[in-house]
């Protein structure tokens, strides 16, 4: 008799792992990552990489989607530019991927535009950019500059009260273009040219005295004073460590930073550095339930208690469930479906609202101002009453004005121009031929 | 009996008087204060926390401070109001703010921050120096009555004024009376402009520019007068911080290319790991900190001969593996060591981490000397240039002055002929390639204060390196020193005026075009020795 139930227990148990394994042999939805592990820029996409395969794991544990399981296919760009456009052919051609999450610095993304587009592939970009892009392929789960740049400005301008701007960055397409958009929206509020003092330093500058200190007699000239920086990656550290040895607080000059979050701030003591500012759509600090799940979740994962979130792993987290939503909305995995299906998908973000997917591939996200604690991590000052939905091409730059994007048909194009009634070249034709 | 029942009941009543009224003193009046404050809507916490000055509580100057620096909390359940020991992690460490009984541990999910924005930091500033400017010691008044600059409203006038009053030390009294006159300045006061004339304080200078561009045309002119007589005083202190710039970063330079100046220039070695070996002795200074928590500056100490023993050994392991197989060789040196920074950049990033780590500033290398209100020189940067310049004068005596550095020299200069004298080739290439290397490390440790340790660290400054030694004569130190010292303040000399990245092409360029003219660098060898 208990021998016969053994046998029994021991047969079910059979027929249950061989169902599961039959589930399991169904074809895996495969998902590309295309984070740089090595190089330069593998102080910020290491941790992406990671938030993908948590996503992935998580959701294998729910059972997966369309009862398949996912599947983490990762390479490395090396944070060579170049060698992005191969690893994502790889991916696409011979991995033959059903969806790409990847890409840091806008230069690796324009690299990897022409091919995505050419051999139709979906890629999910989850950080801040300049805008002036919108493919049919892409999904820009970051900010554009309407939901970063251009609300910092309002808020400083309305709230603070600041009348002199300095607009810092880094020698590069993103902050370039970003002052170019800021500055042309100050002067149509009436800020004067001498008013504006901009500033480009080289990747990694490490000797900001000069500068810090021009900052500072800018600054004592009797209007109210503060820094747009769009200064990237670890050059912050040593520009922030001058701020405080010169001695500028936040309540004399206020330093806005766009590209300044948790984790570049873990590299740093921020004691002197309390109340200068960051705007982002995300911020560790804020305080809702789905945010400390995912928070417990994360430091689990990495098994270390210090370890901290940021506005692109959110993006990650974003556009990883409109993926899933709209795989499930499609019924299929298919490229063309999915990306039929997910425009108007709504998924909730982290910060106790909706995302959704606009018809020109960006999504809508609340701005949200945080001043830095001594902990490293923001304090949320000011946020916008609702969402903003990403503005593709910026309204603040001549030629840019007139376009529009829209992935609905019959439009179906990403650069309509509302003046001539036409549609351009794809974003990914205009990166190659920039190429 | 209705009297004793009486009598019961009025002895009951006392009795509950005398319970109820220790009770009733129990309940803090501080409780009150701070749950008032962590319940003020934006426009009334100002309210709160003058309600919390005036209580003329002892603890309210704590309370303030912990308030300013985030450190107010309440927790949700309860409703109580804590003070935040430890905010970092998972859980933090909290404590009562009225007793400060410590509360242990609880979940940072558990608490919700009492909300402070820069205005309401300003204004806690504000009143904070005024609690601080009845402070025994005068330094700390000082400082005080300086923070107080640009923050009087009119409210603090009148206590301001009594300070005043009873102020005996003259520098106080200064930085009062000047933070009156800016308060009374952008009232209209023309003869406070008088007070201000002196003044190199940016506050000072933005209160004038303001009265300078005021409709009130008496004003104006009083203000740009006293303007006037501050701009010249404010270019000498350009000048003298401009310099201070610039030999600060050639001293930097100096410290990343001294090193290489002993195996590039001394020995003929293209080591392209140089930066690397400059990395490690970065991350030396790391792992020690590690090591010894909470004491950054002992761990910053140790670390000198730390990294320098650290850079010494991946330096003779680097010599012996591969460099001595390719002597005489130059571009396949340059390969090579070049593949080995390489690798030395991706072990640290598989090992250690790709992230950046953070070194800790002791406390006595932050912040900075004040020698007027519009110069301050750097506190960690005056530490390195002071280190760069002990660094060399050693390197100077050992190749001057000991067994070593005869022997190096003689080898350099003629290798066969100081074989033949007897002295170990060989084992001098070991020793001299590990003293290169170990002098990067302490380059390492230097710039760990005032640059990022991460994997790409010494990347940033191998170029350099090379220029530095190369623009000052290859094999001589003291070219380093005068090379490295003036590249630096050209750069910072050109930087205000071409920006940052322009400022680098530009010195690029001239020093193209002096090797040009000097292929031997400023201080070339002379002798025999420089024939080959």
């Amino acid at each position: 008799m208990s021998i016969k139930k053994h046998v029994k227990l021991g047969l079910s148990a059979l027929a249950l792992s061989v169902s599961m394994h039959s589930a399991a042999a169904e074809d895996p939805i495969k998902v590309g990552i295309l984070h740089s592990l090595s190089g330069t820029m593998a102080i910020s996409e290491t941790v992406l990489k990671d938030t993908v395969e948590m996503l992935i794991e998580q959701q294998n544990e729910k059972g997966g989607v369309l009862g398949r399981e996912l599947e983490a296919v990762v390479v490395d760009p090396a944070s060579d530019w170049p060698l992005f456009a191969e690893k994502a052919r790889e991916l696409l051609a011979q991995e033959k991927v059903d969806v790409i999450f990847g890409n840091w610095t806008s230069v690796s993304r324009k690299s990897v535009l022409p091919v995505v587009e050419e051999l139709n592939g979906l890629l999910f970009y989850p950080v801040q950019y300049e805008g002036e892009e919108s493919s049919e392929n892409v999904f820009y789960t970051g900010a554009a500059p309407n939901q970063q740049a251009i609300p910092a400005v309002n808020y400083l301008m309305n709230e603070i009260g600041v009348e002199r701007w300095v607009l810092a960055g880094t020698d590069y397409v993103y902050p370039r273009t970003t002052n170019k958009i800021l500055e042309t929206y100050l002067k149509d509020h009436g800020v004067a040219d001498e008013d504006i003092m901009v500033n480009y330093t080289p990747f990694g500058h490490s000797d900001w005295q000069n500068i810090v200190s021009d900052i500072k007699s800018f600054g004592s000239a009797g209007k109210k004073t503060a820094v747009v920086s769009t200064i990237n990656g670890d050059a912050n550290v040593p520009f922030y460590r001058e701020l405080g040895n010169q001695g500028i607080s936040a309540s004399d000059i206020p330093v806005v930073a766009f590209s300044v979050g948790e984790q570049e701030l873990s590299g740093i003591d921020t004691g002197p550095l309390v109340g200068h500012l960051a705007a982002w759509n995300y911020f560790m600090s804020v305080d809702t339930d789905a945010n400390w799940d995912f928070i417990d979740a994360w430091i689990d994962y990495k098994g270390d208690d210090t370890v901290v979130t940021n506005d692109p792993m959110e993006a990650h987290y974003i556009g990883f469930n409109m993926y899933i939503e709209a795989v499930k909305k499609a019924g299929t995995t298919d490229v063309d479906e999915v990306k039929d299906a997910i425009v108007g998908v709504s998924v909730p973000n982290l910060t106790g609202g909706y995302a959704t997917m606009m018809p020109n591939h960006h999504i809508t996200k609340p701005v949200l101002i945080g001043e830095i604690q001594d902990n490293g991590q923001f304090s949320v000052v000011w946020e916008t009453p609702s969402t903003v939905a990403g503005d593709a091409w910026s309204d603040f730059l001549p030629g840019s004005r007139d376009m529009i994007a829209d992935w609905r048909k019959p439009m179906f194009c990403g650069t309509f121009n509302t003046a001539t009634g036409s549609c351009g070249a794809s974003s990914g034709e205009m990166a190659a031929e920039a190429e | 009996m209705s009297i004793i029942r009486r009598s019961l009941t009025s002895l009951l009543i006392a009795l509950a008087c005398l319970v109820s009224v220790p009770a009733m003193a129990q309940e803090d009046p501080g409780k009150a204060l701070l749950v008032n404050l962590a319940e003020a809507p934006s426009s009334r916490v100002e309210e709160a926390i003058n309600a919390i000055v005036d209580s003329g509580d002892e603890r309210a100057r704590g309370w303030l401070e912990a308030y300013g620096n985030n450190r107010l909390s309440r927790i949700k359940d309860t409703g109580q109001v804590v003070l935040v020991l430890n905010n970092r992690g998972r859980d933090w460490e909290i404590a009562d703010p009225l007793t400060g009984e410590n509360l242990g541990e609880m979940s940072r999910r558990e608490l919700d921050r009492v909300a402070i924005n820069n205005a309401i930091r300003g204004k806690l500033e504000g009143i904070m120096a005024m609690l601080d400017l009845n402070a025994a010691d005068p330094d700390v008044r000082e400082a005080s009555a300086r923070d107080m600059m640009g923050k009087v409203d009119a409210a603090l006038v009148a206590p301001l004024e009594a300070r005043l009053e009873k102020e005996e030390s003259a520098a106080v009294r200064d930085r009062i009376e000047a933070a009156l006159a800016i308060y009374r300045v952008e009232q209209g006061d023309i003869e406070a402009v008088e007070v201000l004339a002196g003044s190199l304080h940016p506050r000072a200078r933005a209160a004038l520019n303001n009265a300078a561009a005021s409709d009130n045309s008496q004003l104006a002119e009083a203000a740009n007068k006293a303007l006037a007589s501050i701009e010249q005083k404010l270019k000498i202190n350009k000048a003298a911080e401009t310099l201070y710039f610039g030999l600060s970063m050639g001293s930097v330079l100096v410290l990343a290319a001294i090193g290489l100046a002993i195996t590039f220039g001394v020995m003929g070695v293209i080591n392209m790991a140089h930066g690397e070996l400059i990395m490690l002795g970065a991350y030396t200074t790391w792992g020690v900190q590690q090591l010894l928590p909470g004491q950054p500056g002992l761990a910053l100490l140790l670390s000198i001969p730390a990294g320098f023993l650290v850079a010494a050994i991946a330096g003779i392991i680097i010599e012996r593996s591969v460099i001595q197989h390719l002597k005489g060789r130059p571009l396949e040196t340059l390969l090579a060591t070049f593949g080995i920074s390489l690798i030395l950049q991706q072990l640290v990033r598989t090992v250690i981490s790709p992230q950046n780590r953070t070194v800790v500033t002791p406390e006595w290398m932050s912040g900075s000397v004040v020698i007027n209100d519009a110069l301050s020189l750097t506190l960690n940067r005056l530490y390195v240039m002071a280190f760069a310049l002990i660094v060399f004068a050693a390197l100077m005596m050992i190749m001057r002055r000991t067994r070593l550095g005869l022997d190096v020299r003689a080898v350099t200069q003629n290798r066969a002929m100081a074989r033949s004298m007897g002295i170990k080739a060989t084992k001098v290439d070991i020793l001299t390639f590990a003293l290169g290397s170990g002098v990067a490390g302490l380059a390492g440790v230097a710039l760990s204060q005032l640059t990022n340790v991460g994997p790409n660290l010494g990347q940033n400054y191998i170029i350099d390196s090379f220029m530095v030694v190369v623009f000052g004569g290859v094999g001589n130190l003291w070219g380093t020193l005068i090379a490295g010292l003036s590249l630096g303040t050209i750069n910072q000399l050109l930087e205000p005026w071409a920006g940052a990245v322009l400022a680098k092409i530009i010195v690029l360029v001239f020093i193209i075009l002096f090797i040009q003219k000097r292929p031997k660098g400023l201080f070339p060898q002379k002798g025999r020795a420089a024939e080959n």
